[in-house]
């Protein structure tokens, strides 16, 4: 079973980094949340991200987070990618699926996914 | 919505708009019952608000806070001869003393009774997006508890360890799972 003696594990080894990652990331990863983003299938989407964000070693540049309504409920699950100095991307009608692709062919390798964007979706 | 939990995830997201420092999370199955129920502290609503929450169409893009949410869980409930309400005391009457309580009960016999599906993956996207928030969740079975969850009781171990720290999820998420997995051995 686990155990909250794990979880004191957990965050004796985490302490250190907490610190060093206050406002070092500057990639944010938006993903809509409101009723309509999770009816169309954003939670696994959000998860996703999380996930391999974490596994290709991105946690220190790039943040995932949640939002509510953005606005184009049609087009949901809705993710938005903001990077300094960068244009804002909007990624729709997502999945899980999509999902590891920008994070390894975006995210890691710094190339947009086109065909999964707005502009190519509309 | 596929399954009940993504209607409470959808739920507490307006707890945590409502900036509810608590957000309780209830289900509990008797018999062929079963009751969900989403307790916050947060600001609550006017009763003019509490009218209209479980009407889609009285919501404009401005009131965007209420929206579908409530709609589609009162649908779900009625579906299987069950019900939905909504109890609120706004922070503007009740200063001390305010929040929101949503009770759904569901008849799971019924076939147009949508499956519970993944509530561990809710809870954890909950956390996930609100690692500043508490939230207490329990799911009880015929009296017996088959999981439950405090983050208050997480976050005295983690001190400023934030809970949204992708190893303290990853644990959340398989503490919920094995006590789902004990429980079920248990009724076995």
């Amino acid at each position: 079973m686990k155990s909250l003696a794990e979880l004191q594990a957990i965050k004796d080894r985490m302490k250190d980094k907490v610190i060093l990652r206050e406002g070092s990331s500057d990639v944010r990863v938006v993903v809509g949340m409101a009723t309509c983003g999770i009816a169309a299938g954003a939670r696994p989407v959000l998860n996703t991200f999380v996930e391999e964000v974490n596994k290709e070693g991105l946690s220190e540049k790039v943040t995932v987070s949640q939002t509510g309504c953005i606005g184009i409920c049609q087009f949901e699950p809705v993710v938005e990618i903001f990077e300094a100095g960068k244009e804002k991307v909007t990624y729709v009608k997502m999945d899980a699926e999509k999902a590891k692709r920008v994070v390894s062919e975006h995210l890691k390798g710094g190339k947009v996914v086109t065909e999964y964007t707005i502009a190519n979706n509309a | 919505m596929k399954e009940l939990s993504l209607n409470i995830l959808d739920i507490a997201e307006n707890s945590a708009k409502a900036k509810a420092s608590l957000t309780e999370i209830y289900i509990d199955e008797t018999g062929s019952r079963l009751t969900l129920t989403i307790k916050d502290n947060g600001c609550g609503m006017s009763k003019d608000t509490l009218q209209t929450v479980t009407n889609p169409f009285y919501t404009t893009r401005t009131t965007r806070k209420v929206g579908m949410g409530l709609p589609l869980l009162k649908m779900a409930a009625e579906m299987t001869g069950g019900s939905m309400s909504v109890e609120s005391k706004w922070e503007k009457d009740f200063p001390d003393d305010h929040g929101t309580v949503v009770t759904a009960i569901f008849n799971k016999d019924h076939i147009d009774f949508t499956p519970l599906g993944d509530v561990t993956e809710s809870i954890c996207t909950l956390i996930q997006g609100h690692p500043e928030l508490d939230f207490h969740f329990r799911h009880t079975s015929e009296g017996k508890v088959s999981a439950e969850l405090q983050t208050a009781e997480l976050r005295l171990i983690l001190e400023d360890v934030p809970l949204n720290s992708y190893d303290v999820i990853n644990w959340i998420r398989d503490y919920l799972k094995e006590q789902y997995c004990e429980s079920e051995k248990d009724a076995e």
